[in-house]
C-alpha cells in the first residue's frame, strides 16, 4: 500500500486539535457545549438570584439586561446546539453503518469555527460590556444609537462565525446520511435519531442563511454606518423581525427534532418494543419541519402586521400541533404492551413526555393571537418556551447523553447518580416554570431586572428561585457523575442496555477509529434486533476484511478558525477610536482583519494546493488490535 | 381563550391518563424474558389520533380568526370615540388627546363607556402599550408602522399599564397609570388641564422653575414638550410611573416620592434621560420648594 503509515498519529493535546475522527469531534463538542451551558446556567440562576423578591438590587438593571441577553443567546447557540452536534457526531454514523462523515475535515472546521465564535461572544464580558438588548436583539435597541458599548458587535460577529459552523455541520450530516448508509439500509430502514437528525440539518441550511444575512446587514449599521434599520434614514425594523424569526422559529424545530429523534430510540430500546407507527413518525417529522418555517410571524402578533396576517400565522401555527401529537401518541404505544425499565435515560424520556405536552398546549393557546396579545412578551412565553427548550430539549439530551455515554467513553455513568440527578433536575424544573405560567397571566412582563411589590407576584417569584437552584443541584449531580464515571475503568460490552436495536451497538464500546471494521448489511428496521431475534451473533458483514482508508488528521481547520476570529476581532474594533498610536495603525486600517483573513484564505489554499490522501489501516492491524480506540 | 384552556386541558388529562396507565401496566418484572409482540403500528388508531386534533384545531381556528379581525378594526375616526396618541419615550409615556387639545404624561384619564381608539408610536426605540386588566398589548413602533387599536371599560377605577418591550435598563420600571373615570370626570379633567398654568407664588422659585424645569417639562400652556407633562402632577396616582403615591397599596406621600425622583432621578431610573437638578445647580432647598409646589399642583375632577 502506497499510503500505509505515512501518517504521524498525535498524542496528547495535538491529537485532539488535529483529529477529523466524528467520535473524538463529539467529545469535544459535548466539552465546548458543556463549558457554554454551564456559563448560561450561571447567568440563569443570576437572573433567578435578582428576581427573588421585588426591588432587588443584587445586580444592576444594565447588568441585568446583559445576563438575559447571554443566557439566552449561549443557550440556543452556543449550548445546547453542540450537545446536539455531539449526539449526532458520536451516533450517526454508527447508527448507518459508515466509518466516519462524508466530509472529516469540514467536521472539524465546523467545531473549531464553532468554538472560536462562541469564544468570541463570550470576550465581551471581559471587553467592555456584554450585548444588551435581548437575544432577539430587536432594533432599534440594538443600534448604536441606544447600545453604545460593542456588546451587540460581539453579539452580531460571533454569531456569525459560530453559525458558519453550524452550516458546516449541517450539510456535513445531509451529505452523510445521503450518501454513506450501509447496503440495504434504505430511508425507510433508518433509525429514528437519524432521521430527525437528518431534517434538522436540512432545516439547518435554510434558516441560517437568514440569520447570517440578519446578522451581516446589522453589523453593517453598527460598524459600517449602514441605514438597514435606522429608522431616520428609512430603514424598518420591522423588517430585523421578519429576518430574525424566519430563522428563529425554525430554530427551535432544529433544537427539538434531535431530541424527538432521542426520545424515539430511547423509550423503544427499554420498552423492548419497536417504534409505534414508525412512518407516521418519519412524515410527522418532515410536516413539522416544513411547517416550522410558514409560522415565523407568530412572534410579532403585537407588531401589528394586520388581521390577515395575523389570522393565517394563528391558523398554520395551531396546524403544528397535529404532527406533534402524532408523536406523542405514537411514543406512549410505543410503551403499551412492553416491558418498561426504569433505567436513567428512560427516566429522563418518561419525563420529557408530560412535560413537552405541557409546552405544546400552551404552544397552541399562545397560537391564538387574540389570546397572545395578553400573553405576549410575559412570564407566560416564558414558562412556554422553557417547557419546550428545557422540559423538552434539555430532558431530551441527557437521557441521550445517558443513553449513549457507555457507547461514546467505553464507561456506563453511575445509574443511582443519574436516578438523582433526573429526580433533581424534574422537580426544580417545573417548580421554576410551571409557576410562571400565573405569572405571565397575573401580568408579569418578560425581561424585567425587578418589579414592584403588592402585584401578587412575590411568592411566585420565590418558588420560581428555588426550583432554579433544585435544577442546578440536579445539572451538577449530573456533571459529578461524568467525573466519578471518567475514573473508572472502560470496559463495557457492545450492547450494555443489552436491548439496543440499531447498528451502533453492534460494534465495541468505544467504537475503533475505523468504528465497523466490516460493513455491515442491513435487513431491515431496527437491524441489530432483527439479527438477534434471528438468532445471530451479529451483524452479516457486507464486505470481506480488507484494509481500511482512514482521514488523514489535520490542524488546519483549527488555523482557519483563528483566522476568523482574529478578522471577527478586528471588524469590530475598526472605527473604535484607540488612544494607543499602534492600536489604531493596526485596527483602523484593517491591519488585523486582513492579518486574519490571510491566515483563513492561506490555510484553504494550502489545503487546496497540497494532496492529501488519507492512510490505511491494513488487516493485520486489524486483526491484532481488534478492540482498541 | 377560555376555550382554548378546556380543550387544553382536555388534551392533557386523557394524555397523563393515557401515560400513567402504560407506566404503571407495562412494566417490566423480575425474570420477564419473553420478547414482547413486535407492533409495528395501527392504522385506525393513527388515523384517529391524527383527525381528532384536527378537528380540535378547527375548533378553536373559528371563533380565532373571528376574533382576530374584529380586533383588527380600525375605531380611530368613528363617531364617539375619544382619541388617544400614544408616544412611548425611554421610559416614559405620553398621552395626548387631539380632539380636545391637552396633553399629558405617565397617567392615562379617560371616560366610562366610551371606546377609547389609540395610535400608538415611538420616539425612540420600540416599546408595547399594555393594560393587562383592560386589553392586549400593542407595539409602539416608529413612524411608517404606527399601530392603531382600541379598548373600553365599563368600570371606573385605577389601573396598571406597562411597557412590554424590552426597552433598555429601566424596561421593568417603564409602568404608568391608567385611570378610569365617568364622562363628567372627564369633561372636568380636560378643563383643568386646559386651565393656564400655575406656577410657584414664590417669585424666586418660579424664576428658577422656568429656567430649570420648563426647558424639557410643560404645566399648563407653559413650558416644553421634551419631557413629561406636569400639570396636575399632585393628583395622580404615582411619580415617574412607579413611586406610587398615598391611596396606592404600598403608596408612599406625593411630596416624598417627588423629593425621592428630584433628589436622584437615575437611582429610581436608571438611564433615564433627566439630568439631576444638583447638577442643575440646585439647592436643596430649592428642590423641596419645587417638590412643594409640585405635590400641591392638584386638579379638580
Amino acid at each position: 500500500m502506497a499510503h500505509a503509515h505515512s501518517v504521524k498519529r498525535h498524542k496528547g493535546l495535538m491529537d485532539w486539535l488535529t483529529t477529523v475522527d466524528h467520535k473524538k469531534i463529539a467529545i469535544l463538542y459535548l466539552l465546548a457545549g458543556g463549558l457554554f451551558f454551564g456559563i448560561g446556567g450561571i447567568e440563569a440562576v443570576l437572573i433567578r438570584l435578582q428576581l427573588i423578591k421585588p426591588m432587588n438590587d443584587f445586580v444592576s438593571a444594565q447588568t441585568f439586561n446583559e445576563l438575559i441577553t447571554m443566557h439566552g443567546t449561549t443557550m440556543i447557540f452556543l449550548g445546547v446546539m453542540p450537545v446536539i452536534f455531539a449526539l449526532m457526531n458520536a451516533v450517526i454514523p454508527l447508527q448507518i453503518g459508515a466509518r466516519d462523515v462524508a466530509f472529516p475535515f469540514l467536521n472539524s472546521l465546523g467545531f473549531w469555527t464553532f468554538l472560536f465564535g462562541g469564544l468570541l461572544l463570550n470576550l465581551s464580558w471581559i471587553m467592555g460590556g456584554a450585548p444588551d438588548a435581548g437575544w432577539t436583539s430587536y432594533t432599534p435597541l440594538s443600534t448604536t444609537t441606544y447600545s453604545t458599548t460593542h456588546g451587540v458587535d460581539f453579539y452580531t460577529v460571533g454569531l456569525q462565525i459560530a453559525g458558519l459552523g453550524t452550516l458546516i455541520g449541517g450539510i456535513n450530516f445531509l451529505a452523510t446520511i445521503i450518501t454513506m448508509r450501509a447496503p440495504g439500509m434504505s430511508f425507510m430502514r433508518m433509525p429514528m435519531f437519524t432521521w430527525t437528525s437528518f431534517i434538522t440539518s436540512a432545516m439547518i441550511l435554510f434558516a441560517f442563511p437568514a440569520i447570517t444575512v440578519g446578522l451581516v446587514l446589522l453589523s453593517f449599521d453598527r460598524i459600517l454606518g449602514a441605514n438597514f434599520f435606522e429608522v431616520s434614514n428609512g430603514g424598518n425594523p420591522v423588517l430585523w423581525q421578519h429576518i430574525f424569526w424566519i430563522f428563529g422559529h425554525p430554530e427551535v424545530y432544529i433544537l427539538i427534532l434531535p431530541a424527538f429523534g432521542v426520545i424515539s430510540e430511547v423509550i423503544p430500546t427499554f420498552a423492548r418494543k419497536r417504534l409505534f407507527g414508525y412512518s407516521s413518525m418519519v412524515f410527522a417529522t418532515i410536516l413539522i419541519a416544513f411547517l416550522g418555517f410558514m409560522v415565523w410571524a407568530h412572534h410579532m402578533f403585537t407588531t401589528g402586521l394586520g388581521p390577515v396576517a395575523n389570522a393565517l400565522f394563528s391558523i398554520a401555527t395551531m396546524l403544528i400541533a397535529v404532527p406533534t401529537g402524532i408523536k406523542i401518541f405514537n411514543w406512549l404505544f410505543t410503551m403499551w404492551g412492553g416491558q418498561i425499565r426504569f433505567t436513567s435515560p428512560n427516566l429522563f424520556a418518561i419525563g420529557f413526555i408530560p412535560t413537552f405536552v405541557m409546552g405544546g398546549v400552551t404552544g397552541v393557546m399562545l397560537a391564538s393571537a387574540p389570546a397572545d396579545f395578553q400573553f405576549h412578551d410575559t412570564y407566560f412565553v416564558v414558562a412556554h418556551f422553557h417547557y419546550v427548550i428545557v422540559g423538552g430539549l434539555v430532558s431530551g439530551l441527557l437521557s441521550g447523553l445517558h443513553y449513549w455515554w457507555p457507547k461514546m467513553f467505553g464507561r456506563m455513568l453511575n445509574e443511582s447518580l443519574g436516578k438523582l440527578s433526573f429526580w433533581f433536575f424534574i422537580i426544580g424544573f417545573h417548580l421554576t416554570f410551571f409557576v410562571q405560567h400565573f405569572l405571565g397571566l397575573m401580568g408579569m412582563q418578560r425581561r424585567v431586572f425587578t418589579y414592584l411589590p403588592n402585584q401578587g407576584f412575590d411568592t411566585l417569584n420565590m418558588v420560581s428561585t428555588v426550583g432554579a437552584i433544585l435544577m442546578g443541584i440536579g445539572i451538577l449531580f449530573f456533571l459529578i457523575n461524568a467525573i466519578v464515571t471518567a475514573f473508572k475503568p472502560k470496559g463495557v460490552a457492545d450492547d450494555p442496555w443489552e436491548d439496543g436495536r440499531t447498528l451502533e451497538w453492534a460494534i465495541p464500546s468505544p467504537p475503533p477509529e475505523y468504528n465497523f471494521k466490516q460493513i455491515p448489511l442491513v435487513r431491515g428496521i431496527d437491524a441489530l434486533w432483527k439479527e438477534k431475534m434471528a438468532g445471530n451473533k451479529g451483524m452479516t458483514p457486507a464486505e470481506p476484511l480488507g484494509p481500511i482508508h482512514m482521514p488523514s488528521p489535520t490542524i488546519l481547520p483549527f488555523v482557519m478558525s483563528v483566522g476568523i476570529f482574529i478578522a471577527g476581532l478586528g471588524f469590530m474594533f475598526s472605527k473604535e477610536d484607540f488612544s494607543n498610536s499602534f492600536m489604531s495603525l493596526i485596527f483602523n486600517n484593517w491591519i488585523v482583519v486582513i492579518i486574519g483573513l490571510l491566515i483563513t484564505f492561506g490555510s484553504m489554499l494550502l489545503r487546496s494546493l497540497y494532496d492529501d490522501h488519507g492512510w490505511h489501516i491494513e488487516v493485520e492491524e486489524l486483526d491484532e488490535e481488534g478492540v482498541k480506540a | 381563550m377560555k376555550l382554548s384552556i378546556t380543550i387544553m386541558i382536555v388534551v392533557l388529562i386523557v394524555v397523563f391518563a393515557i401515560a400513567v396507565y402504560v407506566l404503571i401496566k407495562f412494566r417490566r418484572k423480575k425474570g420477564q424474558t419473553d420478547v414482547p409482540e413486535q407492533v409495528e403500528g395501527n392504522f385506525k388508531l393513527e388515523i384517529i389520533w391524527t383527525v381528532i386534533p384536527l378537528i380540535l384545531v378547527f375548533i378553536l381556528a373559528v371563533p380565532t380568526v373571528q376574533k382576530i379581525f374584529a380586533f383588527g378594526d380600525d375605531h380611530y375616526n368613528e363617531k364617539g370615540s375619544v382619541q388617544v396618541k400614544v408616544t412611548s419615550h425611554q421610559y416614559w409615556w405620553e398621552f395626548e388627546y387631539p380632539q380636545y387639545g391637552v396633553k399629558t404624561a405617565q397617567e392615562l384619564v379617560f371616560p366610562t363607556g366610551k371606546n377609547i381608539a389609540f395610535e400608538l408610536k415611538t420616539a425612540d426605540v420600540l416599546h408595547s402599550f399594555w393594560v393587562p386588566s383592560l386589553s392586549g398589548k400593542m407595539d409602539t413602533n416608529p413612524d411608517g408602522t404606527i399601530n392603531r387599536f382600541s379598548f373600553s371599560t365599563d368600570k371606573e377605577g385605577v389601573y396598571r399599564g406597562k411597557c412590554a418591550e424590552l426597552c433598555g435598563p429601566s424596561h421593568g420600571l417603564m409602568e404608568f397609570k391608567v385611570k378610569a373615570v365617568n364622562p363628567d370626570s372627564f369633561d372636568k379633567w380636560v378643563a383643568a388641564m386646559k386651565a393656564p398654568a400655575v406656577l410657584p407664588k414664590d417669585q424666586a422659585l418660579a424664576e428658577t422653575f422656568k429656567k430649570s424645569c420648563l426647558s424639557c417639562h410643560a404645566v399648563g400652556d407653559q413650558g416644553g414638550p421634551v419631557a413629561p407633562n406636569l400639570t396636575g402632577i399632585g393628583s395622580r396616582e404615582s411619580v415617574a410611573g412607579i413611586l406610587l403615591n398615598e391611596g396606592q397599596d404600598g403608596g408612599k406621600p406625593v411630596k416624598e416620592n417627588l423629593k425621592t425622583w428630584l433628589e436622584d432621578p437615575q437611582a429610581v431610573k436608571p438611564g433615564n434621560k433627566m439630568p439631576a437638578p444638583k447638577d442643575l445647580g440646585l439647592t436643596d432647598e430649592q428642590i423641596d420648594g419645587i417638590a412643594d409646589y409640585l405635590a400641591n399642583y392638584k386638579l379638580n375632577y
